[in-house]
This record gives C-alpha cells, structure tokens and sequence, in this order.
C-alpha cells in the first residue's frame, strides 16, 4: 500500500514539474515580461539593469528553477495589468469559486447518481426514457446558454432570484463566506444549478451505462440464479461493481466543475478565480494565466491521487496479491 | 396432485421456448419432454445452437428478454413452477435449484470475498444466524475439496485458480440443499485434468446428496463419465433419450449416430503410415521466451525503478518436423503452446535459440515468414479474416503480395481453384466473412493458407472453436490436402484425440518445458513421463468411461493432477 | 424508414452468421429523421448565405440606425423594411447575422473538426500499433491534457498563441487560432478512441495473417486496421462536431474567439444578452434558438449512430 501511494506521489510531482515547465514557458516566452514592467521611455541601460535584477540574463535553467523555487513558495510574479502580486489575487478569489464549485459538485454527485442508477435499472420505465431525452437536450446546451436561460427565467420574468454576484459576504478570517447571509444563498442557486446540469449529465449517463454492463455480468446472472433478493444483487452487487469505474470520472469531474466554472462566473458575473482566469485571456495577462495553468494542475494532481487511493481501497484485485493457479 | 415417491424431480412436458425476430418466432427449445428423478444424472448434448442451455434457463426463469416459454409445462417435485413470478421464483432458484455455470472466471462477484457470497446465499433461503452460516461455508467449501477452509473462506475470487472458482460456484450453488442441479457446461472453460476432478465432484455430490442433475453440456466424454440417462438434442427438439450406454452403443437415430462417429478417441490408434527417415524441414532449437509483468509504472522508463515480474512462457524447447509429417503439441492452458507456435511461424522472435524451415533461419529479414513457404491457420475463425474484406480479396492478399499470379484473371482463377480445394463454391468469393459459418470460415484460412504456397503450416488449435461435426470435417480436410501437397504441419492442440487421429510425432508441453516427445503411437500407448501419463488419463473419454464404470471406481479422480496448490498471500 | 448503412457487423461469437448481410439497418424513428433534416438544413442555409441573407449584415451602406431593435415582422416606421427576426440596436438584420454567423460557426467547427481527427487518429493509430515507448509518450500526453476540460485547454492554447502573434494581425489570425485551439483541446479523445479499437483489431488473427507474408505495418494500419476503425471513427466526429460547434461559441461568448467585426453565433449571443433585460428577446432568443438547434440535431446523429454500432446495444442481450 504504500509502495503504491508512493509510486503514485512520486508520478504527481512529476506531471506538477512539467506543467510547471510549461507555465514558465509561457511566462518567459510569450509575450516580453519587461513590457509589463518598463515603459517605452526606459532607457536600454535600465532595461539591462531590470533584466539582471529579474534573473533574466542567467541560464534558462536557473530561471526555470528559481521559477519553480519561487512557485514552491507562492511567488507567481506580478500580475502585469493590475501589477498586484498573482498569488495574492487568486487567494482573495478563491473561496467564492470553491463555495460554487462544492455546491454544485455535491448536487450533480447526488442527482445524477440517483438518475443513473433509475435509469439502469429501469430501462424501459417511461420516466427513463424521458430523463435519456432531456439528458442528450442538456448535453447539446452550452453551459452559457443554460446560465442565460435560468437568468431569464428567474431572474428577468419571475424576479424571484438575482442575476449576478454573490450577495453580501461575511469575512472569516481570510475566507469570504456567501453561505452566511440570505442573499449569498440566493446568489448561488443558478449558478450552482447552471454549473452542475452538464457535470450531472455526465455522471448519470455513466454510471447508467457501466451498470447496465455490470448488471449483464455473470456473476449477476449467478446471484440471479442462487434466489439472492433484488436489493442485494442490484445495491450490493451491482452498485459496488458500477463503482470501480465511476470513481475515477467522478473525481475527475469534480475537478472538472472548478475549471469549468470559467463559464459560469462569466455569465453570473461571480467574482471568482474563472472569470480572473478569462480576463486574463483576453488581456494577454501571462503571470496569471501560468499561476492558474499550476493552481488547476495541482488541484486535478490531488484529485487524481485520492481517486487512485479509493479506487485501491474499493478493488480487492488491486489490494492482495493474485493467488497461484492456472488463470 | 399426490406426491409420489417415485415421482421425477424435475419434469419438463412439451416445453417451447419462442424469440420473436423480424421473420416470425424463432423456436429455441422445440417441445421438448424429460425427467429427472431423485439422485439421478441427466445429460443433455447438443451442438451450439441445440437449445440445450435455453431449457436449463427455462427451469430457473432466466431466459433473456426478448425470449419467452410460449407452451409446455415445468414441475419441480411435481408443482408447476413455469410462469411463476419473479419473487416466487426467487424461493425456488439457489432453494430448491442451484444452478452452476460454464465459466468460473466471471461466475464470482471480485470484490466480494467467497465467504461473504456464500453467507449472503445461505441467509437468503436459510433461517440461520451469521456465525451458523458462516460455519456452514466453512463446511461446505470442505465439501466440495477446498483445503484450509477456514482460511480461504475470507479470501477473494481472484486469489483462487479456475478450477478452485468452480468447486466455489459448486458451493454456492449447493449451499441452501437443492433438489435440483442444474449445470451448464460445468467443465468446459477448464483445463483437462481439472475438468476431471469437477466432474467428480458433481458425481460425488449427486451421489452423497441424491441430487438431481441436469447436465449440460457439448462433450460426451463428460456424459458418458457421469450421466446416467442422457438427451440428445439438435434444433430445439430432442432426438432421442436413454440409458448412455444405450445411446453411445447403439444409437437409433442419423443425427446421434453421425455425433457419435465424429468424435475422436484417444484410443483409436493412428492410422497413419510410420513414415521413416524423412528429412527435416523444420528445426526448431533451443527456444527461450521470457514475458514481463510490469511494475507499477506503466511509463517504460520508470518501469525499471519497480519490480519486475518474468514469466517463463517457453523454457528451451527443441524439436524437429520432418516433411510432410505432422508435429503436435499438447499442453494445458499456459503451457506455452501458443507462443511457440507464434515463433515457429515467425511472429514472435524467440528471445534465444532459433527456428529453421527449410535450412533458411526465421526472422532475419524483416518479412517473418520466408516467401510465404510457412502460413498460420488460427484457433478463431472469427478474428482471424478481416471482416471488413470479401473473401476474395482475403485469400488473393498473399497472391497479390507475392506476385505469384500476374494478372487479374490468373489471380482469379487461383482463387475459385482455392476455393474448390477446401469444398467451397468458387461464387463465395464476392461475400464477406460474416456470411460463414464458424467450419466454412476455417476453411476459407485454410485456403488463404494454401495460397502462398507454403511447405509448412502451423496451425494453432484449428478446430477447439468448432462443434465436433465440423470438427472431422476439417480435420478431414487438412490431412487430404496434407497428402495432395505434402504438406508439413505443426499443430497446436489440447485435444488429445485430434492429436492421436493427426499427428505423427507428439510433444508434450509443461509450463514451457517440452517434457516429453516421441512417435505418437509411442508416447499414447507408453508414456514415460508422469504428466503424460496423468494427462491421459485425465482426458475424458467414452470407451474408456465405460469401461471403468463396468469395472467399478478403478481410479479416484480427485486426486488426478495433484494437489492444487493455492499460495494466499495477504496483502 | 430505414437506411442502411453499410458497416459489416462486427463478428460475435454467440451468433455466427445470423444476419443475412453485412448491412445493418438503421431504423430511424421519427426524431432521428427530424435531426438529419434539421442538421443538414442549417449546414446548407450557412453554405449558402450569401444567397440566402436578405441582407448584408457587414455592410455598413445597408445598415440604418433608423432601423434598430426592430422586433421580428414588424415593418419599419421609417424604411418601411421588415425583418424576420427583428433588428439588433445597430439596425443589422438578425436573420442575416445568423446565416453569415452560422458560416463563421460551423466554418470552425468542422476545420477544428478535422484538425482534431487527423491529430488523434494518426496519433491513436500509432499509439496502439506500435506500443510500447511510442505508446506510453503519447498516450501519457493525451491523459494529461484529458484531465483537463477541454474548454479550458482551447482557452489556454488562444491565449498563448494571442500572446506570440504581433497586435497587428491578431485580428485576422483570430479564426485561425481558435481552430487551431480547439482542434487542439479535443484531440486526446479521438486518439483514445482510434487507440482502443487499434489494440483491439491488432490481437485479431487477421493481422497476424498479414503479418505472415510480410504486409508491412503501415500498409497493415491502412488496409487492414483503418477500414474496421470507421464505425467508431465516424461516431466520434459527429459528436465531435456537435462539441466543436457549442466550445466555439462558448469561447466566443466569453469573448476570446472570432472578432466581433466577424460574429460567430456565440459572439451574437454574448451582444443579445446585453438585452435580455431591456425587453428586446429576438437579439438573443433567435442566435441562441439556432445553435441549440445545430447542436441538438448533431449531437443526436451522433448518438443514435453509436447506438446503432454498438452491437450488444443493438441486440439488446448477450
């Protein structure tokens, strides 16, 4: 077991050095870092001065590696529009993307595993039938468009829900919280629903398709065959099988909500690390796009990891060594 | 309805079995009629497609949708059970019918321990508590030849080999004291000395329990071994039932007749001239192939920091073939069989040692096989053509490559001559493979074979995907064109008495290492090593099964092959 | 109705030769029908909206601002026009922006498309025939940028390459990027896809018999492997197609892709929506109509014709 775990760190920190790679790549080459810091007046000789003091003038190799010295200790540079440091910016966005992101993670794992497992079950019930249509409607719905829609809905028509922000906040400590206040949950109802229909519908159509595969198993038909109850062959046997698979796409999606929430900060207007994330595109603004490129991978590396550590405790075959035999 | 003593177990009366397709209901199970009484073992035999596996599925109310019993009755101890509900149907499946199926690789749930299987079966139909039900897995898995019970009890499928699955399965299937078994080709995913002992276990049960059985299954040796009525059936009907020795001695009917007399046996003795002083096309010398299981990195260069697993697939072997002669190699499954027909064709290179045929060494140049001068037949005749290709095409593809026809026409003719040669009409050509029968297929190999020219084909378990009448077809087939062309062949079998009927000289293969080899007459009627001799008498056999049973128990079956051994490690 | 689609069935050992030809019919409901009519109805009215515009949404002689935020089928009090779908606020006919927007959508979609398939399946066929370090490089590349929403990689890949162009010519770069970007973020599932069934035919005996007489390894990956791979091939482009075209117009929405002087459906959704709540709904109703059309329609195909191909689906049973 923790030859396994170790394995697998040692691999994370790995895949975190290449993406490290590349984000200092994209800092170093794409577009010229002094063009944040001087301005068309500096003169050549305060330019060489400036490039000596930014370590620009060493091998590419010190720099990658006071790049990543500096990232190992939260130094991403200095956003070159708002000229505050990066880490600093993302730090003050993050709480409300991750209030989003846990939001609306916990409604697609919930809703779309109680979907799936329906619609597995029940193939041929008329409410599956329509849950497979209105999922394949909501795939083809671009997250935007749906964020659109609640708003006009709830917002525009009915004015029951507001259209943008987080509502009032509360401050604990470096954490801003919206999930105090009446308004900040009001807040985050669309977003969240919004952020979580593509995420559901993936799940459900998952964990649909894998147990219908496991339930055409032979050990099922053999639990069939031995007179088991329904509940234990479809929720001990089947369940517990469908999972091995599902674990690791649902971890990665959960991963993927908080990336995904780009969109939808962007249309709600919520000030999270996403929408930082896109003006940061649009502006050509590299400090930052680099430190959210690391910020994202190191996110996923961690999910990756635990999903790997879970998956290990879930199948045996992977725990306990095979036994001898002719298989 | 009064209960009888003497009353069947089981009693299918007129049983039909309809799926509806797009051209009218396809009948699977055709009015079929039988009885099993207490104690007493019914075989049913059939080729695939017989409808042998849909009557046991319509006893326990599992035949797959779109599927349905259209008329007919099933009475188990002489209440009517077809048509019964699901949930009625759930106190007499695992209660009253175990059932026990063909693969024990997929039978288990893997992440469950067998123990816990086993509770959850007991406590579904038995009033027991969870330490009585554990004790009663402990004695079950006794009884049906588990060592260290209490131990394994808590281990997982996959820590036991195949053969230990099935006696597992065997134990569910018997752990709430049903009257019925029913077993659906029990022993046919298994290797032939395990395949003994499975079924004397069921034997043993049936006996010790006074079970019924119903037996299914696809190999008369098994039926002969332990059925003591036996069901023909071919098309969703059955052909004839009796006594098995009534049957396999006297059979009434064509079809059963014509099953019978397809079925090698290893006591046939060969037929083949002893040919002598032959010289040897094909060498092979002193072949080493190692695999590696990998570590934990899948990533090539990391995979040298974990721990390598090497597995020894083929450990020095050498042999040689004399032209027009027939080489087999026989071995359980991981013998190593298969990679070492791989190198002797040329698609493997060996990792020492070296194959040639025709004094040329194998894999020098880039192209495996020498010009075409050796072809493969494959075990598979639904993987092995291109279903995207007409059978045309297929075989003109080593025609067309080796520039052996020069132009359309000539390369045309070639192939309807081919297509002659292995009993097919010249029109098959404009079809594709799916169009075939599983024999034709292999036929149409054959002829892709043949159409380079070769000296030597290696052919690699050529008819264990076949029903036994297509399987003397082919068989058939190959020796004429072997003594047209004077052809050279190397085959691959597990099949005992394909080999005796084929072979001239025979290799006997153990995990890699080639244990003994000899003229085939020789090595049948003397085996010197003990793994030859245990192989021998493992393989199931009709005469011979008689035979003992005449004589009474000569042999005690549990005990062919050894212990199994089972080292459980703890993670 | 049924078409038939020719795609031999894939050999299944349970039942040899059951079916009487290759064929396999593709019985069409009437949804499936109405998706095909639909798809292939926007993809023409795109091809050809030149023709079918009324009127020049780029050409500012044609534009009045007398004209603007006209609601559909009301005639102008001033020119006295009407507009099928209403105006915008600068007087630009709506209709006519969304067949030339359609243009610049589906433009990138498919050329994206097909970026994305010729990547991943030269990529996967490789990949699964060669194995071993060839394998393992590329298919590691592809699982690390899988983890990745593709969204978020065609973000990235736009804004470095936004970053290396000269201010200059980003503008007229701008289509040629976002192709290139999202071409780029969906490559990893066609190669995973192609890769799959390439390991797959690779162990089949038809291969091997290939092999024997010396077929050479691209000649077998051409001849022998590609023509079993359309099926699934096929599948994921039309379900990449319909995911190309909503990732454009979400770049676009967020206002990375297309330049506005060139609106793609998306850009023409993110300017509708600035009146969402000023009461003027046909600005973004009918763009927003349009590219749920197209991507429903698509993503429809897709997915009937993977149910299609898939042989347990199809049979229903084992």
């Amino acid at each position: 077991m923790t030859g396994f775990v170790l394995r697998r760190i040692f691999q994370s920190v790995l895949v975190m050095l290449a993406v490290a790679l590349i984000a200092f790549i994209v800092i170093r080459f794409v577009g010229d870092p002094l063009e944040s810091l001087a301005s068309q007046e500096t003169r050549l000789e305060d330019r060489a001065v400036m490039m000596q003091r930014l370590g620009l003038d060493r091998p590419v190799v010190f720099q990658f590696a006071s790049f990543v010295r500096r990232g190992l200790s939260g130094d991403f540079g200095i956003s070159y529009k708002q000229q505050e440091p990066v880490t600093r910016m993302i730090a003050e966005r993050l709480p409300a993307t991750l209030e989003l992101a846990l939001a609306s993670a916990a409604l697609a794992l919930v809703l779309g595993g109680l979907l799936g497992i329906h619609c597995a079950l029940k193939p041929e019930s008329p409410l599956t039938h329509f849950i497979m249509t209105v999922s394949l409607v909501g795939v083809s719905l671009p997250t935007f468009l749906i964020g659109i829609g609640l708003i006009y809905l709830f917002s525009v028509e009915l004015g029951w829900l507001p259209s943008f922000g987080r509502g009032e906040t509360v401050k604990l400590g470096w954490w801003t919280t919206g999930l105090l206040t009446l308004s900040g949950w009001r807040s985050i109802i669309l977003p969240a629903i919004t952020l979580s229909l593509f995420q559901m519908t993936l799940l459900m159509r998952l964990i649909r398709a894998e147990m219908l595969e496991v339930l055409r198993q032979d050990y099922i038909r053999f639990a069939r065959a031995r007179g088991l109850p329904q509940s234990s062959i479809h929720f001990g046997h089947a369940l517990k099988n469908t999972l091995v698979p599902v674990i690791t796409v649902a971890g990665l999606q959960l991963g993927s909500v908080i990336a995904f929430a780009v969109v939808t900060e962007t249309v709600f207007q919520w000030p999270g690390v996403g929408s930082l994330f896109i003006n940061s595109v649009q502006s050509v603004d590299v400090p930052v796009m680099a430190a959210y490129l690391v910020f994202i991978a190191l996110l996923f590396v961690v999910i990756n990891l635990i999903v790997d550590i879970l998956y290990y405790a879930v199948d045996p075959r992977l725990r306990i060594a095979r036994g001898g035999g002719e298989t | 309805m009064t209960q009888h003593k003497n009353d069947p177990v089981l009693s299918i009366s007129n049983l039909t079995v309809e799926f509806p397709t797009a051209s009218g209901a396809f009948k699977a199970v055709d009015g079929i009629s039988l009885d099993i009484a207490k104690g007493e073992v019914l075989g049913v035999i059939g080729e695939s497609g017989a409808g042998k596996s849909m009557t046991g599925a319509a006893v326990t109310g599992l035949i797959d949708r779109p599927g349905r019993i259209s008329s007919g009755e099933i009475r188990l101890n002489g209440e009517r059970i077809d048509g019964f509900s699901e949930a009625a149907l759930r106190t007499v499946r695992g209660r009253r019918i175990g059932t026990v199926f063909q693969d024990p690789l997929v039978s288990l749930n893997p992440l469950y321990t067998i123990g816990r299987q086993l509770i959850e079966t007991i406590r579904a139909h038995l009033p027991l508590k969870a330490k009585a039900a554990r004790a009663r897995a402990i004695e079950l898995l006794r009884e049906v030849g588990i060592g260290e019970a209490e131990r394994r009890v808590d281990a997982y499928p996959h820590q036991f080999s195949g053969g230990m699955r099935q006696r597992v399965v065997i134990a569910l299937a018997i752990a709430a004291d049903p009257e019925l078994l029913i077993a659906d080709e029990p022993t046919s995913a298994l290797d032939v000395s395990v395949q003994a002992q499975i079924v004397a276990l069921l034997k043993s049960l049936c006996e010790k329990r006074g079970l019924a059985v119903l037996l299914i299954t696809h190999d008369m040796g098994v039926i002969a071994e332990i059925a003591d009525r036996v069901a023909v059936m071919n098309r969703g009907r059955i052909v004839e039932t009796g006594p098995v020795a009534d049957i396999v001695r006297n059979p009434r009917e064509d079809y059963t007749r014509g099953l019978i007399a397809a079925i090698p046996s290893i006591h046939s003795k060969s037929t083949r001239p002893v040919l002598t002083g032959a010289d040897h096309l094909v060498r092979v010398e002193n072949i080493r192939q190692n695999f590696e299981l990998p570590g934990g990195f899948s990533f090539p260069l990391l995979r040298r920091l974990s721990p390598v697993r090497h597995i020894t697939a083929v450990d020095d072997v050498s042999f040689s073939i004399g032209e027009g002669q027939t080489f087999a190699l026989v071995g359980e499954s991981g013998s190593g069989k298969s990679t070492i027909a791989r190198i002797v064709a040329g698609l493997l290179r060996p990792q020492t040692g070296r194959v040639a045929v025709g004094g040329r060494r194998m894999g020098e140049s880039n192209a495996p096989a020498v010009g075409g001068a050796v072809q493969m037949v494959f075990q598979d005749p639904y993987a092995s053509l291109n279903p995207r290709w007409r059978i045309g095409d297929i075989i003109a593809e080593p025609i067309r490559r080796l520039g052996l026809g020069q132009n359309r026409a000539e390369i045309d003719r070639q192939v309807a001559e081919l297509l002659e040669r292995v009993r097919l009409e010249p029109q098959a050509r404009h079809r594709y493979p799916h169009e075939f029968s599983g024999g034709q297929r292999q036929r149409i190999a054959i002829a892709r074979a043949l159409s380079s020219r070769p000296r030597f084909i290696v052919c690699d378990e050529p008819t264990s995907a076949l029903d036994v009448s297509v399987q003397a077809q082919v068989l058939d087939l190959m020796a004429s064109l072997q003594a047209e062309f004077g052809l050279t062949y190397l085959l691959i079998s597990h099949n005992l008495a394909v080999v005796r009927q084929m072979a001239d000289r025979v290799g006997v293969l153990k995990g890699g290492v080639l244990v003994e080899e000899g003229a085939v007459e020789q090595v049948f009627e003397r085996p010197q090593h003990a793994y030859t001799k245990m192989l021998l008498a493992a393989a199931p056999d009709i005469r011979e099964a008689f035979r003992r049973r005449e004589v009474g128990p000569g042999r005690d079956l549990t005990t062919i092959g050894g212990e199994e051994t089972l080292p459980l490690e703890a993670g | 109705m049924a078409v038939d689609i020719n795609l031999p069935a894939p050999p299944s050992p349970d039942r040899p030769a059951s079916t009487p030809s290759g064929r396999i019919r593709l019985k069409l409901g009437i949804v499936t029908w109405l998706a095909l009519l639909l798809a292939i109805g926007l993809m023409l009215a795109a091809l050809f909206a030149p023709l079918l515009a009324p009127y020049d949404p780029f050409d500012p002689a044609t534009l009045d601002l007398l004209d603007g935020m006209m609601p559909p089928m009301q005639p102008s009090a001033f020119t006295e026009k009407t507009f099928l779908f209403g105006t915008d606020n600068q007087g630009r006919d709506v209709f006519s922006s969304i067949l030339y927007g359609s243009r610049v959508s589906l433009t990138v979609a498919f050329a994206a498309t097909f970026l994305s398939l010729a990547i991943g399946v030269s990529a996967g066929l490789v990949s699964g025939y060669a194995g071993g370090v060839t394998d393992a490089v590329i298919m590691r590349v592809a699982d690390a940028q899988l983890t990745f929403p593709t969204i978020l990689i065609a973000l990235l890949v736009f804004g470095i390459a936004q970053g290396l162009v000269p201010a200059a010519e980003q503008e007229s770069a701008a289509v040629w990027i976002l192709i290139f970007a999202i071409g780029f973020s969906n490559w990893p599932q066609f190669a995973r896809t192609v890769r799959g069934a390439t390991l797959v035919e690779k162990r089949r005996d038809y291969v091997a018999a290939a092999r024997l007489i010396g077929v050479s390894p691209a000649r077998i990956l051409v001849t022998h492997i590609l023509p079993n791979l359309a099926g699934p091939v096929l599948v994921i482009a039309t379900i990449g197609l319909a995911l190309a075209v909503i990732e454009e117009a979400t770049l676009s929405y967020l206002g990375v892709g297309v330049p506005p002087t060139r609106p793609s459906l998306g850009t023409l959704i993110r300017i509708g929506q600035q009146f969402l709540f000023s009461g003027e709904w046909w600005i973004l109703a009918f763009p927003a109509a349009t590219l749920v059309l197209l991507a429903l329609s698509v993503n429809l195909l897709g997915d009937r014709l993977r149910d299609a191909l898939n042989p347990r689906l199809r049979d229903g049973r084992r």
